[in-house]
């Protein structure tokens, strides 16, 4: 059997490249895809923890299914915003969308 | 056995996760993502979570893939490769993720995980069934107002305006 920390380690990278992604892309889907990386990050760390630690009761899988259904509605939000912004401003540039700085 | 698999799943993911945020061609992106989702569908199955290893498949390459592809297709423009895909700091976001991987590997190993013994419950999909209905009922209730909500909202957001 594959030891836990194999799992955390594939996680930990996982959600630090989605992080690079999110932090350093000048393009907002493709912050939102950094996003994605990350959600499914945190995803792989519950079921490993669930398969690993807490067998019995089903916690880690209905959270994660929750993760899922959340991120769902997040990219449904997020892609209807970045159709609206690209509508009003020809550009989904996160550089350019500096309208609320102080 | 089982750790082949595991390897071969965590290059597949790994690397198609470093293409999706460094590949210039954002479409190329989006199909990468959808490699390193499949890749994800096989550690929850080796995981023995079949029925998430299936939801990963329905949800994250069915519909959130081609919703970001839409996205893409949609605001055509900033698929132009000449432009430089990473900002100013990207220097910075690199050494902070590296750092934090850094960090958080470190924890990992060092820690004594608690590990349990014993096969998966085989009739695991029954299980989440019921409890779904059961003690997960309220927020089972609450995801299903979010996603009316998220899809309400999605609407208004991206109508088009007189």
């Amino acid at each position: 059997m594959v030891p836990l920390t194999w799992y955390l380690i594939l996680a930990a990278a996982l959600f630090c490249i989605g992080l690079f992604g999110v932090l350093a892309r000048k393009n907002a889907v493709a912050v939102l895809m950094g996003v994605e990386l990350m959600l499914n990050a945190v995803n792989i760390n519950l079921l490993a923890f669930w398969r690993y630690t807490a067998l019995g009761q089903l916690v880690g899988q209905a959270f994660a299914v929750f993760v899922i259904t959340v991120a769902a509605a997040e990219v449904a939000v997020g892609v209807a915003l970045f159709i609206a912004i690209y509508r009003q401003r020809d550009t989904v540039n996160v550089e350019e969308l500096d309208d609320m700085k102080g | 056995m089982e750790q082949i698999f595991f390897v071969l799943l965590s290059v597949l993911i790994l690397g198609a996760a470093l293409m999706v945020v460094t590949t210039r061609n954002l479409l190329h992106s989006a199909l990468w993502l959808i490699a390193a989702f499949f890749g994800i569908a096989g550690i929850f199955i080796l995981l023995h979570a079949e029925f998430l290893a299936v939801v990963q498949v329905l949800i994250y390459i069915g519909a959130i893939s081609i919703l970001i592809i839409f996205a893409i297709m949609l605001t055509r423009r900033i698929m132009d490769p000449q432009q430089p895909r990473f900002n100013s700091q990207w220097g910075l976001a690199g050494g902070f993720a590296a750092l934090l991987f850094v960090g958080l590997a470190a924890v990992v190993t060092r820690v004594a995980w608690p590990v349990a013994t014993g096969a998966p419950p085989t009739d695991a999909i029954q299980q989440l069934g019921a409890d779904f209905v059961g003690v997960y009922a309220v927020p089972f209730e609450v995801a299903s107002v979010l996603l009316v909500t998220a899809m309400i909202g999605a609407i208004i957001i991206a109508r088009e305006r007189e």
